[in-house]
């Protein structure tokens, strides 16, 4: 369990639970307040499960009017919130703090509006990713990102830390996909920000939002894209004998002009371990596979498949599968999909680091990976979003052992620290939460991360939302020591696909 | 008294009214001055958008455009780092050689602005974050920066972002900067993303459409799996402004655009005629070299230069665009209709304060918005020139403060007291 240093818990809030329960009970119906421990209990941890701690008190508001109420009431009487959409996260963005209202969107689960001539839907942020998709996919639409938890995740929380997807190498991310929100400032203001149209004028407030992680309003309403689904979607499989000639492979592609919807890579230790649990028949004499898909009109994607094919016999693959139906593309994509349960029948825990570097340093850092799993002597295997960096390192563990658990807490900031080191970032998808942000030295000096404080404090001058998320407790990056112990285990929800 | 740097290498001359920096050093040194003795600084590149917005009357200039060159073009990696005061044209030029581009196709205001061949740096470009006719299909400016460093008001150095797509590490303030109209960071280094240059483009003209049909044609193949990236509608009055050896229909102009490899243009070409029910109209397909003038043409907004006329853009969800055009038609306006609908550049002969407010409160009915791009500067100074709610402007006020506590940077470029 973490020790990670958190904002001080305010003694007099917790004296006063019970008169907050009375008062936010004159804001929303009674039976939308949780305070005993058993209901509290389901929101004590996101998908970051290493860290715990029970909220004080779990509300569920109905409407944006109670949204803005309450959070006018925290503000006045100076209590934490954190808001939570389906918890499925995995940087410890809506971990509870002990003195905090938990304010969970689950009730916001309407589909308010679908608008097929001006191509968007209007959901609530409690609505499923995928609910957009279904409630358009009989007349041909969709909502393209698409990150692996979209059955479960919502499109709020996708707001809040900018989900990205198999997809989003073409498609982008969610802050490429959104046309308007609507939100709650912490004093209770509403705003409306965009609509059905593109680019409203004045300062980026739909940008400056996503990905925020829900440290400067509360999102009550979206208004997404929707896209028409391509006519042909093909996947080709492909085998190399070495990483360096699959990770060539990306860079000649993508230099030969041609933009994949999807590129992933997984290594040898992966393909093992998912073709054993979801027998997708990948190529098994590999050391690493390939799995690009293409979609457009049936000429076009045949053509680039046989492009991609043509660039990756040029690169010493030793296999080549183009899926010959939709369910041989999906049984591709089905042990890339099983990447976690399939880490999970190789060891008792595992962890999932996400960080993004430039593509040409794949198979260096990969190299890099392999030489700390041999110094940290713990099995490691890796699957990247190889089209836009976006690695995905799976480090196995037992937490049983507590050198293990220190071992793979130290073994993941090392695999981050090497990201930035090659260019790159500490999250492409996940977010910082809890769990990176005493790395954001790594990346941001003092100024840089003082100017993301201060935006924070001009719109939440107390500090209120989400507090202790993101960025330092400590706010110079010089004074930052080894306070804490990352703590990380087995994430929960592991049924659902990651990543 | 003169007052001179003495820990840069060049001593810098605070007493004159513009600098040209030639370094990030310069940059530094110069807001720091202007901080300290709480001097307005208006920030500007090659000064070809310097007529949107209101005009400032400053202490100092900051002229960026001497800050200029590439810092770091990686084709295979899809992005270039670029000065701030990079012309548009030499990144262009730049990225062709690998058959690479700017995909979202900056407007270029030389032509309405009379400002030549110039079409201005990328910092000036990102500071108005007006995109091209591939909008709906790729996003716009603030879609493709990936990370910037800059100075806020106070001088301080900072950055965010980097040279990667996938990124969520604290908050994406290159979203925010880009469309701020240099009124929170002088910025001094953009990476942006690059895209492949698609190998075919062609473009079908359905010709002599009235409005309400070409708004449905362009509905529909934005609507269709054909992936079109252009959709744009020129009425009858502007049609002289096309010459193509091709284009022999009269009437308006509807454009659709379709890029990709050769045969799947040619797919999809055939995919919009049929879907669409395109084949007993007027037709005309332009090769790839006309196709490329036509968009070129599009992107310059050609039809607007010919005049010294007032120039509105108005942006409205694409089913409100017919009613809309109806209910301003008593300001008797030329237009046409860009992003497939719901984009509307307005040309008016004669403008006021008043007629402004009275065309935005129809389109603010319309739930889109609109901004002032040209106009007298009587007419300028005493209207809005973008379109703002009170909520947005408080916040807009905490944002401002954030960056540039002493409102230094562009005061009241955008809005009085920002």
């Amino acid at each position: 369990m973490s020790t990670l240093k958190m904002p001080r818990v305010d003694r007099q809030t917790l004296k006063n639970k019970d008169k907050i329960i009375s008062d936010i009970s004159n804001f929303t119906n009674k039976q939308n307040i949780l305070s005993e421990n058993e209901e509290l209990k389901p929101y004590e941890t996101d998908g970051l499960a290493a860290y715990k701690q029970t909220p004080m008190l779990v509300v569920l508001p109905e409407t944006t009017e109670e949204v803005s109420k309450i959070l006018s009431y925290c503000n006045k009487n100076k209590i934490k919130v954190v808001p939570r959409g389906a918890g499925t996260g995995l940087a410890g963005s809506a971990l509870p703090l002990a003195d905090c209202i938990l304010l969970g969107l689950g009730k916001f689960n309407k589909i308010k509006e679908i608008d097929f001539y001006n191509r968007c839907v209007v959901a609530q942020p409690g609505v499923t990713n995928l609910a957009i998709t279904h409630a358009v996919q009989h007349k041909g639409f969709y909502y393209a990102p698409d990150p692996s938890s979209q059955m479960a995740c919502s499109i709020g929380g996708n707001v809040a830390e900018n989900s990205g997807g198999v997809h989003s190498l073409k498609y982008g991310t969610t802050t490429n996909n959104i046309l308007g929100i609507e939100a709650v400032l912490i004093d209770g203001t509403v705003i409306r920000i965009g609509g059905k149209v593109f680019d409203s004028p004045g300062y980026d407030f739909l940008g400056l939002i996503t990905g925020s992680e829900g440290l400067l309003c509360i999102i009550t309403e979206v208004t997404v894209k929707i896209l028409k689904k391509p006519d042909t979607v093909k996947a080709i499989l492909i085998g190399f004998s070495s990483m360096e000639d699959a990770g060539n492979s990306v860079m000649k592609i993508i230099s030969n002009g041609i933009i994949p919807a999807g590129m992933e890579i997984m290594d040898k230790v992966l393909l093992e371990a998912t073709n054993n649990f979801s027998k997708a028949g990948y190529p098994l004499d590999a050391e690493a596979i390939l799995i690009a898909e293409l979609d457009g009109t049936k000429s076009e994607v045949e053509e680039l498949i046989k492009k991609v094919a043509d660039i990756c016999k040029q690169n010493k693959c030793t296999s080549v599968k183009i899926s010959k139906s939709d369910e041989e593309r999906l049984k591709f994509w089905s042990g890339r999909k099983a990447a976690f349960p399939a880490c999970g029948e190789m060891a008792p825990d595992y962890y999932c680091v996400d960080g993004t570097i430039p593509r040409s340093k794949l198979a260096k850092v990969l190299r890099e990976i392999t030489k700390l799993s041999k110094k940290y002597k713990l099995p490691v295997a890796n699957a990247f979003h190889a089209g836009d960096g976006n690695l995905h390192p799976i480090i196995m563990f037992d937490a049983n052992d507590k050198t293990s658990l220190q071992k793979t807490e130290k073994f993941g900031e090392d695999i981050l620290k090497l990201c930035v080191k090659f260019g790159g970032v500490l999250s492409g998808e996940h977010g910082i939460g809890i769990e990176k942000r005493e790395l954001m030295c790594e990346m941001f000096n003092d100024n840089d991360i003082q100017q993301q404080i201060s935006i924070k404090n001009s719109l939440d001058p107390s500090s209120l939302l989400n507090p202790g998320k993101v960025y330092p407790i400590l706010r110079k990056c010089a004074e930052e020591g080894r306070l804490h112990i990352h703590g990380r285990d087995k994430s929960k929800f592991s049924d659902i696909p990651r990543f | 008294m003169e007052e001179t740097n003495q820990n840069s290498q060049t001593s810098l001359d605070f007493n004159v009214e513009k600098f040209e920096p030639k370094d990030e050093s310069e940059i530094q040194q110069i807001i720091k001055y202007c901080f300290k003795k709480n001097l307005p600084i208006e920030i500007v590149g090659s000064q070809t958008k310097q007529g949107i917005g209101k005009k400032l009357q400053c202490a100092k200039t900051l002229k960026m455009s001497k800050y200029s060159g590439i810092i770091d073009y990686k084709p295979e990696e899809l992005y270039i780092t670029v000065k701030a005061g990079t012309p548009i044209k030499t990144i262009q030029e730049e990225l062709k050689k690998n058959n690479q581009h700017l995909a979202f196709e900056p407007i270029n205001f030389s032509k309405i602005f009379k400002t030549e061949s110039n079409e201005g740096t990328i910092g000036g470009t990102l500071a108005c974050n007006f995109s091209g006719s591939r909008r709906f299909k790729v996003g716009s400016a603030r879609d493709h920066i990936l990370g910037f460093k800059g100075f806020n008001g106070k001088g301080e150095k900072v950055k965010s972002g980097g040279t990667v797509v996938k990124n969520v590490t604290g908050y994406d303030l290159s979203k925010l900067i880009t469309g701020s109209f240099g009124t929170l960071v002088a910025l001094s280094e953009i990476t942006l993303k690059v895209l492949p240059l698609e190998p075919e483009t062609k473009t079908i003209i359905v010709s002599g459409l009235p409005l309400e049909h070409g708004l449905t044609i362009m509905g529909a193949a934005i609507s269709s799996s054909n992936d079109p990236s252009g959709a744009i509608h020129y009425p009858g009055n502007f049609r002289n402004n096309f010459v193509f050896n091709d284009l022999t229909h009269p009437g308006s102009i509807t454009a659709i655009r379709v890029e990709g490899t050769k045969i799947s243009v040619e797919q999809r070409i055939e995919n919009l005629k049929q879907d669409l029910s395109l084949k007993d109209k007027k037709l005309t397909i332009l090769d790839r070299i006309q196709s490329e003038i036509f968009w070129e043409d599009s992107r310059s907004l050609k039809v607007l230069s010919t005049n010294e006329n007032n120039i509105l853009r108005a942006v409205v969800p694409p089913s409100e665009t017919l009613n809309l055009i109806n209910r301003i038609k008593t300001f008797h306006p030329n237009y046409f209709i860009d992003w497939g609908g719901s984009l509307i550049w307005i040309e008016l002969d004669y403008l006021s304060t008043q007629k402004i407010d009275q065309l935005r409160q129809r389109i603010l009915s319309a739930n889109g918005y609109i901004t002032l791009i040209k106009s007298k500067e009587s007419v300028k100074s005493s209207s809005e020139i973008f379109t703002i709610d009170p909520i947005k402007f408080k916040i807009s006020q905490d944002i401002k403060k954030s960056f540039d506590p002493r409102r230094i940077f562009n005061p009241g470029k955008m809005y009085t007291g920002i």
